[in-house]
């Protein structure tokens, strides 16, 4: 019986654990559509000269997740330079946006478009330092 | 057989002379005008500007693949497409104008004065006065347009390093710095002496107040004054929702154009222009609600465009090419939007509005469209060009430069 509730109780974790993700995507993907779509376009395209594009940029989909996490939180105020462009326009800080949805927001960005990269967990935006 | 041949080579050049002709280089214009593509993909044009034999100069955003961004181009054998092309100056920009043997070019910090020869050619390309220097650049609006007065002074714009003038730039529910401590060194036209060297902002004076951003500016010489267009501010509906929908959003505040006379403000960061109630609005950084009117001294506009399509370079047209309803009026060209999304972009064309007596006869209308390629735009990134300089040929033609890849397009009247 023990056996029992615990093989339901891992069933229904793992469960539970994709059907996050499916709700992880669709939360953000809301937060997308209200915070960043604007500047960086619906199909994560950006604005040439002044906002980056998040589809097929390199650091989107790279591994240095801390910078990710600092970027939604803080904003970013520098001129950046991202394969080979530059882009100038300040980005917004998040200050409000909760870890979770932090994680959510950048694991829709960096699966969207034409972007195929890991999904960012609560745990790695929560091991990121808030400033 | 030979003669079939040439039969043959000739109907091909008559074919392809036919297709150009009616192409008019992909643009949509008003009937009895016609387009040639001039230059193409000579790097990110910002804006151009044509010495009295027909020598266009092109300011590059940044250096092209040779690494010039000053663009002499020259079309010899007068057939309305360069044929020869070359370049100098290792520094971004958008400013350029020629007067006489004088050329004028900014960088986002300076204004450089070139000399030409009597072919027009460049006499110091490596030497240039520096006639201002240490503007104040901070990325955000920091590109320098400039024009002269009949006199010979420069006006240059000194965009706000700032959407709002918030506290904290683009931060939600940051408020409105009072006074905008910004509006001391930017957000504004400064004029300089068009040949004193190395001045800086104490040599200048600041001739007009509270502008966001110009980027378009010209001397109307039938007025004898100055005439700007503005960039509106952003994200009225991303920070206050309560106050502003998407589709608000999308629609305010107005572009706009003023005359700006010396000590003139026009309201930044204070106010926008609202279109639809024709009121200055003040800002909801500084306590708006989307109805609440403020800055009551603030010049209004002469004339006002839809929201974030984004003026880039003004004209008042002198020559006498054109029909008699377009001399004197004012060209402007847009850039296209990028912030109505979700709705789609707007605005890549170039505009016309007609003037008499040095006021607006008429409203504004689309002179030449047809630039970004494709009906409708999603992306600022899938424009083909983008409309960004203006300058009037020896000839009364008009070109039309673009800060995408580099075209420019020569628009005449052929009767």
């Amino acid at each position: 019986m023990k056996y029992l509730i615990q093989c339901c109780f891992i069933g229904l974790l793992s469960f539970s654990a994709q059907k996050a993700t499916a709700q992880n995507m669709a939360n953000g993907k809301k937060i997308y559509e209200t915070r960043c779509l604007v500047c960086h376009q619906a199909d994560g395209g950006g604005v040439p000269n002044m906002n980056a594009p998040l589809d097929g940029a390199s650091n989107v989909v790279g591994n240095d997740i801390a910078r990710l996490v600092k970027i939604i939180r803080n904003g970013y105020n520098e001129r950046v330079a991202l394969d080979g462009y530059y882009y100038s326009n300040a980005m917004t800080a998040n200050p409000d946006l909760k870890d979770a949805d932090i994680a959510d927001v950048l694991s829709y960005i960096r699966n969207s478009w034409t972007n195929k990269a890991s999904k960012i967990t609560l745990a790695q935006v929560q091991k990121v330092k808030k400033k | 057989m030979k003669k079939i041949q040439n039969l043959f080579l000739l109907s091909i050049i008559m074919m392809a002379c036919t297709v150009n002709a009616q192409d008019n280089a992909g643009l949509r214009l008003p009937a009895g005008f016609s387009a040639t593509l001039f230059a193409n993909n000579i790097g990110s044009s910002r804006h151009i500007s044509i010495t009295k034999s027909g020598i266009v100069f092109a300011k590059l955003n940044a250096p092209n693949k040779e690494g010039k961004a000053i663009i002499r181009l020259e079309d010899a054998n007068k057939d309305g497409i360069a044929d020869k092309i070359n370049g100098w100056g290792n520094y971004g920009g958008t400013g350029i104008y020629v007067r006489d043997k004088n050329l004028y070019a900014s960088s986002d910090q300076g204004i450089f004065l070139y000399q030409l020869n009597d072919q027009d050619e460049v006499v110091n390309p490596t030497t240039p006065k520096v006639i201002v220097k240490d503007l104040i650049d901070r990325r955000q609006h920091s590109s320098k347009s400039i024009t002269l007065d009949p006199q010979g002074n420069i006006y240059v714009n000194i965009g706000a390093y700032s959407n709002a003038c918030q506290e904290k730039d683009r931060m939600p529910g940051s408020k409105g710095m009072m006074p905008c401590p910004i509006l001391d060194s930017a957000g504004g036209i400064w004029k300089f002496d068009g040949q004193k060297e190395n001045q800086v902002y104490g040599d200048g004076k600041r001739y007009a107040t509270g502008l966001r951003n110009v980027i378009g500016l010209d001397w109307n010489t039938q007025t004898n004054s100055l005439f700007v267009t503005q960039h509106g501010r952003d994200q009225l509906n991303s920070f206050y929702p309560q106050y502003y929908s998407d589709n608000q959003n999308a629609e305010l505040p107005a572009e706009t154009m003023y005359e700006v006379k010396e000590g003139d403000d026009c309201g930044w960061p204070y106010v926008y222009y609202d279109p639809y109630q024709k009121k200055k609005i003040l800002s909801p950084e500084y306590g708006g609600d989307g109805k609440k009117e403020g800055a009551p001294n603030a010049l209004n506009p002469t004339m006002s465009f839809p929201a974030h399509m984004a003026p880039m370079s003004l004209l008042f047209y002198k020559g006498t090419q054109f029909p008699e309803r377009y001399q004197q009026g004012a060209f402007i060209a847009f850039h296209g939007s990028w912030n109505r999304a979700p709705l789609p972009q707007e605005g890549y064309f170039v505009a016309f509005v007609p003037y008499k007596n040095g006021k607006p006869s008429g409203e504004w209308e689309i002179f030449a469209n047809g630039f970004a390629g494709t009906e409708i735009v999603t992306n600022p990134r899938l424009a083909k060009a983008r409309p960004c300089g203006l300058a009037e040929g020896p000839d009364g033609s008009l070109y039309v430069c673009d800060d995408n890849k580099g075209a420019i397009f020569k628009i005449s009247f052929n009767k």
